[in-house]
C-alpha cells in the first residue's frame, strides 16, 4: 500500500464539511500539523458506517497540532500540542506555514 | 468554505465544569452494550454503523437521551433497517415486556 | 385547558370549551429504553441471533473489566524494562504475554516523561480502552469533558486536582479512529523497593486516562 505522507511531514486537514459519518473532527478542518506517526491501515469508517464492509483499508496518521495554532485564545504554554488520528484521504500537503 | 458542526462533533466548544459524579451502570445499560458486542460478532452491526445512527439522531434528541439510551435507539434502528427484527415484532415484544413488568409490580 | 368566557349572544348556555387533551404517550412507569433493551434481547434470543448464554457471558465479561488489568501492565512496565518496551510497541501483545486480555481493539500506551504529560479524550463519541480499564466513567463521556479537553486541557486537569508545570508539555490525544489509548504514567518518586501489589495499588484509572497522576507512596 502506498503511504502518501512521511513522519515529520507538514500536512493540512482538508477544508470540507460533508454531512454523514466522518471521523475527522470539526476543530481540525483546514488546520495544519505534522505527521507524528503512521499508525497502520484501517477500513474507512465513512464506508463501514453505511454497511460497506468490504471497503479498502486506508493509511491512518497520528498528526500533531500546536495548540497555539488551533485556538486563538489558547491559555497555556506554546509547547502544548494535540494529536488526532486522521485517515489519509483527509490530508493534503501543507504549503509552507500554518493556516 | 465552512459548514455546520454536527451535534456530536463537540471538540473545542465551550462548556461548563466537568461533573465528576459517577453512576453505577444499570443492568439494562450493560444489556445494551452486550447486545452491541454480540451483534458485532455476528457481523450484523459495526460500531461505525451504530455511531452513524447516534449522530443522525440529531441535535435535541442527542442531548436529551443518555449515553446508553442513544446506543439503544441506534442499535434498534440498525437492526430494523437490516430487517433482523421488524417494527411489528418489536412493538409486540415491548408491549409484552411492559405487561409483564406491570404484573410483577402488583402486590 | 381553560373555560372560554365568551358571550353566546342569547344562547344562554354555560359550557367549557376545553379540549380533551390526549397525550402522545401514555404514562409508563418504565423507561422506554429500558423496555426496548429488554425486548431487543428477548427477540434476538427467540430468533436465534444470539443465545441467552451468550448474552449472560457477554455481560459477565463487561462486569469483569476494571482498571485492575491496566494497573498490572503499568506496574510491570515500571519494574521490567523489556516489558515496558513491549508495552509501548504493542499493548495487546504485552498483555497476552502475561496472560491478560486487552481485547481485539488495538490499544496504544502513551508514555509520560519529564517533559510531556499526556491526556486522552474521544471528542466524537467516548472511545476508551475498556478491556483494560472497564467501562468509562460518566464524566469521560460528558459533553463538558469531550468539548473542553482538547481546547483547555490544563483547566480540565486542574478540575481533577492535577497541575502540570508550564515547562512540561501537555499533549492531548483525541482517539478518533481505530486505536484506543492508555497513559503510562511515570513511576512515582519514593516507590523504589515497593512490591508488585503495592505498585499496582498506586495506579488509578484516572492516571491511565491522564487526568491525574498515580498515588504517592505512603512515606
Amino acid at each position: 500500500m502506498k503511504i502518501r505522507f512521511a513522519v515529520g511531514e507538514a500536512v493540512r486537514v482538508r477544508r470540507a464539511f460533508p454531512p454523514g459519518h466522518v471521523r475527522t473532527p470539526y476543530f481540525i478542518r483546514g488546520r495544519s500539523g505534522v505527521v507524528d506517526e503512521i499508525a497502520g491501515a484501517y477500513h474507512n469508517p465513512e464506508e463501514l458506517a453505511y454497511g460497506r464492509y468490504d471497503c479498502p483499508a486506508l493509511p491512518l496518521y497520528r498528526v500533531r497540532f500546536s495548540q497555539a495554532d488551533l485556538w486563538p485564545d489558547y491559555d497555556g504554554p506554546v509547547g502544548d500540542t494535540a494529536i488526532v488520528d486522521i485517515y489519509e484521504h483527509w490530508l493534503e500537503p501543507a504549503e509552507g506555514g500554518q493556516q | 468554505m465552512s459548514g455546520p458542526r454536527r451535534v456530536h462533533d463537540m471538540g473545542g466548544l465551550a462548556a461548563g465544569p466537568v461533573d465528576r459524579q459517577e453512576h453505577a451502570h444499570e443492568p439494562w445499560e450493560k444489556r445494551v452494550d452486550a447486545i452491541r458486542m454480540l451483534c458485532g460478532k455476528r457481523n450484523l452491526l459495526r460500531t461505525d454503523e451504530m455511531r452513524r445512527n447516534i449522530e443522525d439522531l440529531g441535535p435535541g434528541v442527542y442531548d436529551a437521551l443518555s449515553y446508553y439510551e442513544r446506543w439503544c435507539a441506534s442499535i434498534t434502528n440498525v437492526l430494523l433497517q437490516k430487517n433482523v427484527i421488524t417494527v411489528d415484532e418489536l412493538g409486540r415484544k415491548m408491549a409484552e415486556v411492559e405487561r409483564r413488568w406491570t404484573e410483577a409490580r402488583k402486590p | 385547558m381553560t373555560a372560554d368566557t365568551h358571550s353566546h349572544d342569547g344562547h344562554g348556555h354555560d359550557h367549557d370549551h376545553a379540549r380533551t387533551f390526549q397525550p402522545d404517550v401514555e404514562e409508563s412507569p418504565f423507561g422506554q429504553y429500558q423496555v426496548m433493551a429488554q425486548a431487543l434481547g428477548e427477540l434476538l434470543i427467540e430468533k436465534g441471533v444470539i443465545t441467552a448464554d451468550e448474552l449472560r457471558a457477554q455481560i459477565e465479561w463487561l462486569d469483569s473489566r476494571s482498571p485492575a488489568d491496566g494497573a498490572v501492565l503499568i506496574a510491570r512496565a515500571w519494574t521490567d524494562p523489556d516489558f515496558k518496551k513491549l508495552l509501548l510497541e504493542d499493548v495487546n501483545a504485552a498483555a497476552e504475554s502475561i496472560g491478560l486480555s486487552a481485547g481485539d481493539i488495538p490499544i496504544r500506551a502513551i508514555e509520560n516523561t519529564p517533559s510531556v504529560h499526556n491526556v486522552i479524550v474521544c471528542t466524537l463519541c467516548s472511545c476508551y480502552p475498556r478491556a483494560l480499564l472497564g467501562l468509562p466513567p460518566d464524566w469521560y463521556k460528558s459533553r463538558e469533558y469531550r468539548s473542553r479537553t482538547v481546547r483547555e486541557p490544563r483547566a480540565i486537569l486542574a478540575e481533577f486536582g492535577t497541575v502540570v508545570p508550564a515547562g512540561i508539555e501537555v499533549r492531548v490525544h483525541d482517539s478518533t479512529a481505530d486505536l484506543r489509548y492508555l497513559v503510562l504514567p511515570m513511576r512515582p518518586a519514593g516507590s523504589e523497593g515497593m512490591d508488585t501489589a503495592a505498585l499496582e495499588a498506586l495506579v488509578t484509572r484516572d492516571c491511565m486516562i491522564g487526568v491525574s497522576l498515580p498515588r504517592a507512596p505512603r512515606s
